[in-house]
């Protein structure tokens, strides 16, 4: 097994590059890629330190951060689906009116 | 500690190198006679209509967001179908509490019609 | 020889996430994608987390990912146009570059606590990493198990509400 640091470096990286996506790109579905990204760095950290721990209870988390990534996935895609449909854009620069 | 794992890593590997191998050779070894009829795309023999990069109907996004929310129904079962002699009666109640609030919104799903392929 | 094969794995995830974030055309972005979800389930094994491994390519790769591509091609999304964003992509990679820094410090400064449950290697191989799992989620996390479903549920419902034409 490799040491814990190794793991929690790479998930730190992992999660920077998802922080740096979100910021800079404006296509939406994109910025979406860069969260699932970030989460599955959360994710990777949780099983490295549940393994090191000697304790389950972060792995049993990590199944329900996958659950609510799935339900985000089905809402927040179905979201940009509806935005679409009214804008025929979905660059996050075109969400600027409250209503319209 | 990792050797059980060695047959997946092989197939890994030769998945790999039989995609670059076979990529690799055929641009190599091939003949390339260009012309307009070889280049156009492969439509079971028919002329090609409109262009590959088409879009998809709204239906097969609902099936596949369906899909994707039953599935996470599906990972849940499997610890609990392996854990299912002992939990007993208590596993058996708890499963089929969360089945049966899931299967409130396949009702749901289905009166309003999202299952149509209208 | 397992070092090495973690900075492949490593190395790989790292440059699978380069390129989401730079791949100009989404699609592209959406397979890098899948390629750094199969690094983590590889790390999962490495981990003595197989289950986690087996969820992770049956949740991430093989039903959200999917439906991130059919969204790309329902909607015909083509290459990002060329707009003048050059200050926003330097003040994203600053902000990027400090939370690596931060978190960096933290885990170099901090010092890990002793291992206190149980469960170690051999305890997970001889028992099973499905069992403990499904152990632990069934009697300890029972509570937000069974939330678990009712947020399914308002996922269903939401998704239908927002994706079908005529309700």
């Amino acid at each position: 097994m490799e040491n814990l640091n190794s793991y929690l470096i790479v998930s730190a990286i992992l999660f920077s590059i998802g922080t740096i996506g979100v910021l800079t790109r404006k296509n939406a579905i994109v910025m979406f890629m860069c969260i699932e990204l970030m989460l599955n760095a959360v994710n990777l950290t949780f099983v490295a330190f549940s393994r090191y721990l000697g304790n389950l209870d972060g792995q049993v988390f990590v199944f329900f951060v996958m659950t609510v990534a799935a339900a985000e996935a089905a809402v927040g895609l179905a979201l940009m689906i509806a935005f679409y449909n009214n804008r025929e854009s979905i660059d996050v620069d075109d969400v600027n009116l409250m209503k319209w | 500690m990792l050797g059980a794992y060695l047959p997946i890593l092989l197939l890994v590997i030769v998945a790999i190198a039989f995609g670059l191998v076979s990529l690799t050779f055929s641009s190599l070894i091939g003949p390339k006679k260009k012309s307009a009829l070889k280049l156009s795309p492969y439509e079971s023999g028919c002329e090609p209509v409109g262009t590959a990069r088409d879009r998809f109907s709204i239906k097969f996004y609902l099936i596949a967001m369906l899909f994707i929310l039953f599935d996470i129904e599906a990972v849940f079962l499997y610890p609990w179908a392996i854990l299912y002699k002992k939990l007993g009666v208590f596993g058996l109640v708890e499963m089929g509490l969360f089945i049966v609030i899931l299967f409130v919104g396949y009702i749901y799903v289905w009166k309003k019609g999202a299952l149509e392929w209208e | 020889m397992e070092t090495l094969f973690f900075a492949i794995i490593t190395l790989v995830a790292v440059v699978s996430a380069i390129l989401v974030i730079t791949c100009k055309n989404p699609i592209n972005s959406a397979l890098s994608l899948i390629l750094t979800f199969f690094c983590l389930a590889t790390y999962y094994v490495m981990l003595d987390a197989p289950f986690m491994a087996a969820v992770q390519v049956m949740v991430y790769a093989g039903a959200i990912m999917v439906l991130i591509v059919f969204v790309i091609m329902l909607l015909n999304v083509r290459v990002d146009a060329h707009k003048k964003q050059t200050h926003k992509v330097a003040l994203g990679c600053i902000i990027g570059l400090f939370t690596l820094i931060n978190t960096a410090f933290l885990i170099f400064k901090s010092r890990a606590a002793m291992p206190m449950g149980p469960y170690n290697g051999s305890i997970i191989k001889q028992i099973g990493h499905t069992e403990l799992i499904g152990k632990e989620m069934f009697t300890t996390f029972l509570l937000p198990f069974e939330i678990t479903s009712i947020l399914l549920l308002v996922a269903i419902i939401g998704a239908v509400i927002l994706a079908k034409k005529k309700i």
